[in-house]
Formats: C-alpha cells, sequence, structure tokens
C-alpha cells in the first residue's frame, strides 16, 4: 500500500506544479484538480491507518511463521 | 658391569601401563583445575565440533583440546596467534602417552586482544572491500515493511518499536528475535539476517543491539556476521549500542545509526509533516484552480459587457457549458467532503450560479436576435418595423415581428408611462 503512497504524493507534487504552472487549458487544469483530490484524499487515508500488531518472524524448516503480538 | 643385580630388583621394574598410570595418578591429583596463559597456535576446529589447539609461550608449549560440550561457553572466536587465559585441569592420555590441558572456559588474555583482533579484521575486510561505498545501498525513504534483528528483551527494541510507531504509525514492522551476547550470538544474528533475505518481504533491516561491554558488543564484530551484512540485498543500518560504539557491523551496513532509537528517526519520515505536505498541495491547487475560474467569470462579465459586441448564439451556448463543467468539477469536489474546499467551492459555485444564462433568464430577462442572422439584440437601434425576430424567455420562445422601434427608450420612461396607464385604470 505504502509503495503506492509514495508514487501518489509524486503525483501530487507534479500536479501542484503544473497548476501553479498556469498553462495548461481550462479542461486540463480541471481534470488535473479533480485527479490531485483523490489522491491526496488516497494520502490521507493511508497516512491516518496505524498498524496495531508486532510481527515475530520465525523459520520452521524450511517454512516461515509469523505471530502477531500487541504493541 | 654387573646389570643382573638391577633386574634382580623386580619391584623397581615398571611396565609402561603402570608409570604411566604413575604419571597420570600424580598429575591428575597434585595439579587442580588452574587458569593457564599462552599464545593459541595450530587451531584446529574440527567438524566434531571440538576444538584442538596448543598453548605456548617462548619457552615451552602445551596442548589443549576444548570439547564440543565446554565450547558453549566462548563468547569470542579464538584464532592463531591470540593470547589468551585458559581453565582447565591437567589430563594423561594413556594411548598416546601425552598430557593436555583439559580447557572448561576461555578468554582473551586482556581487552588488548579483543581490541587487536578488531583491528585485525576491520583491515582484512576493509582491504577485501566490504566497506567501500559503491556497495552501499541507498536505504528507501518510505519503507513500508521494517525488519528488525535484536533480542526480543530489553530497553533497545521497546525503544526502537515505540519510535518506529510514533513517527509512522502505519509501518509494519517485523521482528526476528535473536541473542545479541555470548555463545552463538553470532551466528544467530548471521542467521536472522539471511533469514530475512529468504522472506523477502521487508524494505529495510534494522540489526543491533542495546549499550555494553566490548565483550558484550562482540558478536557485532565477527566475520560471519559482517559478512551476512555484506551479502544481505535488504539494506541493512547497523545500530549498536551507544553513540561511541563503533563495530565491524557498522562499517560494513548501508548505513549506521548511533543507537537503535536513532535508528528508527533515520529509517521513517513523521507521517504528520507528509500529511501537513499534502494539505498545504492542496490548498495552492484549490487556490490556483479558483484563480483561473476567476479568470473566466471576469472574462465572460467582460464579454458581456462591452458594447458592440455581437456573439454568435452558439458560443454562448459554449459558455454556458464551460459553467456547467465547471459546476460538475465542484460537485464532485464538495462530495468528497474535504471541508475547507467544500466551504469554499459553495461560495464559488454561488457567484457562478449567478453568472449561468438560466438564472440570469428565470430574473425575467429574456434574449432576443433577428432571425436571419441570430446576433444577440441589445439596441433596438438594430431593428426596423417588420422585421422578424425570435424572443426566448425561461421557458420557451416565440417568433415576432417588429412593430413601433423606439431606440431612445430608457427603462425609466417605460416606468412612468405604464404607471400612467395603470392610474387611469
Amino acid at each position: 500500500m505504502i509503495k503506492s503512497f509514495e508514487k501518489a504524493m509524486a503525483r501530487l507534487e507534479e500536479i501542484a506544479a503544473l497548476l501553479e504552472d498556469g498553462s495548461q487549458t481550462l479542461e486540463d487544469s480541471l481534470k488535473l484538480f479533480e485527479e490531485a483530490n483523490e489522491l491526496a484524499l488516497f494520502c490521507e487515508k493511508q497516512l491516518d491507518n496505524a498498524e496495531k500488531k508486532l510481527k515475530i518472524l520465525t523459520k520452521n524448516g524450511q517454512e516461515f511463521k509469523i505471530q502477531e503480538e500487541m504493541f | 658391569m654387573d646389570f643382573s643385580r638391577d633386574i634382580e630388583n623386580k619391584e623397581a621394574v615398571y611396565s609402561v601401563a603402570e608409570i604411566t598410570q604413575e604419571i597420570k595418578i600424580l598429575l591428575e591429583s597434585s595439579i587442580p583445575a588452574i587458569w593457564v596463559q599462552g599464545e593459541i597456535s595450530n587451531f584446529v576446529h574440527h567438524s566434531s565440533g571440538h576444538n584442538y589447539f596448543s598453548l605456548k609461550d617462548e619457552d615451552a608449549q602445551i596442548s589443549a583440546v576444548m570439547w564440543r560440550s565446554r565450547t558453549g561457553s566462548l563468547f569470542f572466536t579464538p584464532k592463531n596467534g591470540m593470547k589468551v587465559l585458559a581453565f582447565g585441569t591437567i589430563r594423561v592420555y594413556e594411548k598416546r602417552g601425552t598430557y593436555q590441558l583439559d580447557v572448561q572456559k576461555m578468554i582473551p588474555a586482556g581487552i588488548g586482544e579483543l581490541q587487536l583482533a578488531f583491528e585485525q579484521l576491520k583491515q582484512k575486510l576493509n582491504e577485501e572491500g566490504l566497506f567501500n561505498a559503491e556497495f552501499k545501498k541507498p536505504i528507501p525513504s518510505l519503507p513500508e515493511k521494517i525488519g528488525i534483528v535484536t533480542s526480543p528483551t530489553g530497553a533497545a527494541v521497546h525503544d526502537l518499536i515505540q519510535v518506529l510507531q510514533r513517527r509512522f504509525p502505519a509501518v509494519e514492522i517485523f521482528l526476528r528475535p535473536t541473542k545479541v551476547q555470548g555463545e552463538g550470538a553470532a551466528l544467530d544474528i548471521a542467521q536472522a539476517i539471511k533469514e530475512f533475505n529468504e522472506f523477502g518481504q521487508v524494505d529495510v533491516l534494522i540489526v543491533g543491539r542495546g549499550g555494553g561491554s566490548l565483550e558484550d558488543l562482540w558478536a557485532f564484530n565477527e566475520e560471519v556476521v559482517a559478512r551476512a551484512i555484506f551479502a544481505s540485498e535488504i539494506p541493512i543500518i547497523s545500530a549498536v549500542g551507544h553513540e561511541i560504539d563503533f563495530t565491524i557491523s557498522d562499517f560494513v551496513a548501508d548505513l549506521r545509526a548511533p543507537t537503535p532509537s536513532a535508528a528508527a528517526e533515520l529509517v521513517v519520515p513523521l507521517a504528520q509533516d507528509l500529511l501537513t505536505r499534502v494539505r498545504n498541495l492542496q490548498k495552492d491547487n484549490f487556490t490556483n484552480i479558483t484563480r483561473r475560474i476567476a479568470e473566466l467569470r471576469d472574462r465572460l462579465e467582460n464579454l458581456s459587457l462591452s458594447y458592440g459586441f455581437r456573439r454568435p448564439l452558439d458560443l454562448l451556448l459554449q459558455h454556458r457549458q464551460r459553467l456547467d463543467e465547471l459546476e460538475r468539477v465542484i460537485q464532485i469536489t464538495m462530495g468528497n467532503k474535504l471541508s475547507s474546499l467544500g466551504r469554499n467551492l459553495q461560495q464559488v459555485n454561488q457567484r457562478l450560479s449567478g453568472l449561468h444564462p438560466e438564472s440570469v433568464l428565470k430574473r425575467g430577462y429574456s434574449l432576443a436576435w433577428k432571425n436571419d442572422d441570430h446576433h444577440i439584440l441589445r439596441e433596438a437601434a438594430a431593428l426596423e418595423t417588420e422585421d422578424s425576430i425570435h424572443i426566448h424567455f425561461y421557458r420557451g420562445g416565440v417568433d415576432a415581428r417588429v412593430g413601433s422601434v423606439f431606440p431612445n427608450e430608457t427603462f425609466d420612461n417605460i416606468y412612468k408611462k405604464n404607471s400612467n396607464k395603470m392610474d387611469e385604470k
């Protein structure tokens, strides 16, 4: 999830620069603005999320096992 | 010479076994468990797990063995040339006619020995290139999953996790618990790093422990750990001890943190900062887009106010379409409930509604044009009696034929004329 968060942030920055520039047509500006809104919502949602458990990794033979523990 | 008299005294003749037994009893009973200091040589770590070596100094040497069951107590890897203190008992091996120090415990002869080993390994690995900058991998700026190799108990892991959680609550944390000092620690740490690489799902590893003495931290100076760090495809931050402690792991790792908590600060950004950045970008975007809309609004107002201006009907329809689009975007945006944006957009929406041709018509104004050229009429002077015109109302329209033309009529004139008529009634 956060890998796409990185991309979302990068695209948000990109759109901000384009809209600042003002060289887009009105239609394109509106489309960019709409895209930026969706990206911003996505980013906010990612950042508000909180992991509640620590994952303990152990290897049994050839297999990995993950045990979750509250922080 | 007469040997016969010596041989007749049988009590004086020992068998090999007998004399060996005497020696064994003598040595083993009169020499208790003792510490012996010497330099290791001919060191062999047998496949059985037993260590065979000699301890020597300038004048003598003694064979030694450390059985596998005893090597558990070693916190360091014995090497030829190391000066050590070995604790054990003397044992005589009858079959081979040798005696040996049976070592129970062994430690380096002084801190100096450890420091020497440190320098030697550091030089060796440096010459091999393990510390070179070109092999250091970049640490990801926004890791999604973090792996930790450390002791599951103690303040270090607790602080590390706490700082990670506080800074970036969304990050996933994996812990592979290991020993961090004493027997088997170095192997355990190296194994943990390999396991994370096999598991593969983490973006970065933090390998370390809390503060301690040189002996306590020693595992992180061992070659097996250094090589595991170097071989790791996952970037590694080493975080061993306090700010002043430098271990071989620190030199090989992709990044050194002075403490485990510092590693947490290095590896994740503050989610709060990112949130602020996102909101600021959106504020800027909103400012920029409303400025564009305001520019359009101003242009439309100017166009509609200018004299001698004839706009074909279809251009008016185009403008109406544009305003429809603006309203649609605003509706969608308001629907997303970004509340501060929503409030501002409501205001823009209200102003735009006023501009919309339909709301102008709703207030009672109408549009008129000549049927033969479709230019919107503003002046009566453009018409002549008998011209065919179309009048469009809020709802519906009519074709009409012009009657009398009053080019200089003003609103005030009309008002007076009509109120006179009403008074007459």
